[in-house]
């Protein structure tokens, strides 16, 4: 009877397309929206995903890794002397304006890292060499505050400018995740880039740390915050923070909650409301298959092979058509899309329960036929 | 007893029905419209359920089965034609016959040829492979016999099979299932109102208001 099913769902040319498109649709916003969210929210932790340092530690009340909280330079001595900590590095993170050549001002984020080190430098650098970083006056940028900045006729390696009346010189671009606020990020040395701000009491932004090999980054984690008092944090505990600030404090997760729920709500409305047409239409056909000895349980059977035959491809072309729209959209960092296997299982699940959905009020209807209907 | 509706707009469609079908006979089942028919088709099909008394099929108490039971054993015992052939418009017209085939669980490779040979058996093996739609009335009906049939049943039940079809198709169609009521071991119950058909028939059961008012033979031309 399964192939009694197909056929009457692929026979049916219209009802079939406006099925599969009202399922291609659903599939679609949903995969797209919650690939576009978990973009921003990958963008949201990008300054410590880009440092790549397994131990944050900070001020015991911070609330996510943009919202600096300076600490006492002396924290970095203790957490280095926290038993199962490797190595721990001060990193300087702050806002600054910076001054081009031509006047422009642009805000920047000022990156200072540990300069016999240069543990959080980017993995990969685009032009220029990042450990010139070490020369007097000397900068590195990520691709970001090329594209901010005035594009690379304006910004490259060796182009000058002033931070806080500052002379800044750029050695190298680097390649880094885009961030959720997209201000460029300048590279420099910890101690230059206390230079170049304005004098305040506290200075040290972060500790990065490493725990030695064999012993369990939480373990040390949690040594270093009940020795030190600070706050110490796992880099993935940091990004998780960090996104769930975001989720708290801005609109971003109703937004895109709702439009999410809105492209399940009309995918099942459209869906179900086709499905039920299609089994409506085709009620003598399945009243002539009782009348025959089609048992209920065999004809819910051949509603549900056809409900999940159209999910499915629904499923397989909205996917495809969301994944186009990202690659297109999402080249060269213009759109954050991040098409993750967990969001896919999640849409999956959305769309087997707008199939059974649509499916089980058909079931209702043939499970009240009767089949004296073909005698009608 | 069979009725429809509750209170003041109650209809007893059927009453006092007392009627026996033997195998190897063809029933016409006749009478005005509204007057029980196929009410009563229904019932003996056991697609409709009685209030009242009870339905033996082939030693079989229908009426006490249930539901699924009774499904299974229709499917097995019975064949069904309709007045609107009732055909499946995506299915091939070998496909639409093997439909009985594939609901017993018979694999599709020989459910297909088995309603190909029944088809040849209805003057339609060159239409196998035809939609409905590219098929005239008669045909569809004859696809439609051919259905009922491919599945050997015993008891085979059709409500006005000519009333969709010309005279001639009309003809041929009775010929074909004249020839499966002849069968010692299987009955053919017809309703029909066409009156041209009526010498097709063994026996003849006159229905008003939901009562059987006459049962008789029929008496065709050469025989008494």
């Amino acid at each position: 009877m399964n192939y009694v099913a197909l056929k009457m769902l692929f026979g049916d040319r219209a009802k079939y397309l406006m099925l599969l498109c009202g399922l291609t649709f659903a599939v679609m916003l949903i995969v797209q929206q919650g690939s576009i969210f978990w973009g921003l929210m990958i963008w949201s932790q990008s300054s410590v995903s880009n440092l790549n340092v397994p131990i944050w530690v900070t001020d015991p009340g911070i609330a996510q890794v943009d919202e600096v909280k300076p600490i006492a330079d002396t924290a970095v001595d203790r957490v280095r002397s926290v038993s199962g900590v490797e190595w721990a590095v001060p990193l300087y993170k702050g806002l600054l304006r910076a001054r081009l050549s031509n006047g422009e001002y642009h805000q920047i984020t000022l990156t200072g890292l540990e300069s016999s080190t240069l543990i959080g430098r980017p993995a990969e650098v685009l032009d220029g060499r990042f450990e010139d970083i070490l020369q007097p006056d000397a900068v590195a940028l990520d691709q970001w505050a090329v594209e901010r900045m005035g594009g690379p006729n304006v910004i490259k390696v060796g182009t000058v400018f002033e931070l806080n009346d500052k002379l800044a010189r750029v050695v190298a671009i680097a390649k880094t995740q885009k961030s959720f606020t997209n201000i460029p990020v300048v590279y420099t040395t910890y101690e230059r880039a206390i230079r170049y701000v304005p004098r305040e009491r506290r200075t040290l932004s972060y500790v990065l740390a490493k725990p030695k090999d064999g012993v369990p980054v939480e373990e040390v984690t949690r040594r270093i915050h009940e020795q030190t008092g600070l706050g110490a944090f796992t880099a993935e505990e940091f990004s998780w923070k960090t996104i769930g600030w975001v989720l708290k404090n801005t609109g971003i997760g109703i937004n895109f909650g709702t439009t999410i729920l809105l492209g399940f709500i009309v995918g099942m409305a459209i869906a179900g409301q086709t499905f039920y047409l299609f089994t409506v239409e085709n009620l003598r056909q399945f009243g002539a298959l009782k009348a025959m000895g089609a048992s209920t349980f065999a004809l819910a059977r051949m509603i549900l092979l056809q409900a999940f035959t159209v999910g499915l491809t629904g499923y397989g072309v909205g996917i495809g058509l969301a994944t186009v729209f990202g690659f297109l959209t999402a080249r060269g960092g213009g759109l954050p899309f991040v098409e993750t296997w967990q969001l896919l299982l999640l849409v999956l699940a959305a769309l087997l329960a707008i199939c059974t959905f649509s499916a089980v009020i058909s079931i209702i209807k043939l499970a009240w036929l009767e089949p004296a209907i073909v005698f009608r | 007893m069979k009725s429809f509706g509750t209170g003041d707009t109650q209809v007893t469609v059927l009453r006092g029905i007392d009627l026996d079908i033997y195998l190897g006979e063809m029933l016409l089942l006749v009478g005005e419209s509204g007057g029980g028919k196929t009410t009563l088709l229904s019932a003996i099909a056991g697609i409709l359920d009685i209030d009242d008394g009870d339905i033996d099929v082939l030693g079989v108490p229908l009426s006490d089965l249930p539901a699924g039971k009774r499904t299974a054993f229709r499917g097995q015992t019975m064949g069904f034609i309709y007045q609107q052939f009732n055909l499946l418009p995506v299915l091939t017209a070998a496909e639409n016959v093997a439909v009985p085939l594939l609901i017993q669980k018979i694999g599709r490779p020989e459910a297909l040829r088995r309603a190909r040979a029944m088809l040849d058996r209805v003057g339609l093996g060159d239409r196998a492979e035809f939609l409905p739609k590219n098929l005239s009335g008669g045909q569809q009906q004859r696809v439609a016999i051919a259905r009922a049939l491919v599945n050997k049943p015993r008891l085979l039940i059709c409500d006005e099979p000519t009333a969709a079809l010309d005279g001639p198709n009309g003809q041929k169609i009775m010929e074909l299932l004249r020839e499966v009521g002849r069968s010692p071991d299987r009955c053919v119950v017809v309703v029909t109102h066409d009156s041209r058909i009526f010498h097709f028939g063994d026996r003849m059961a006159k229905l008003t208001d939901g009562r059987i008012v006459s049962i008789e033979p029929i008496v065709r031309e050469g025989t008494a």
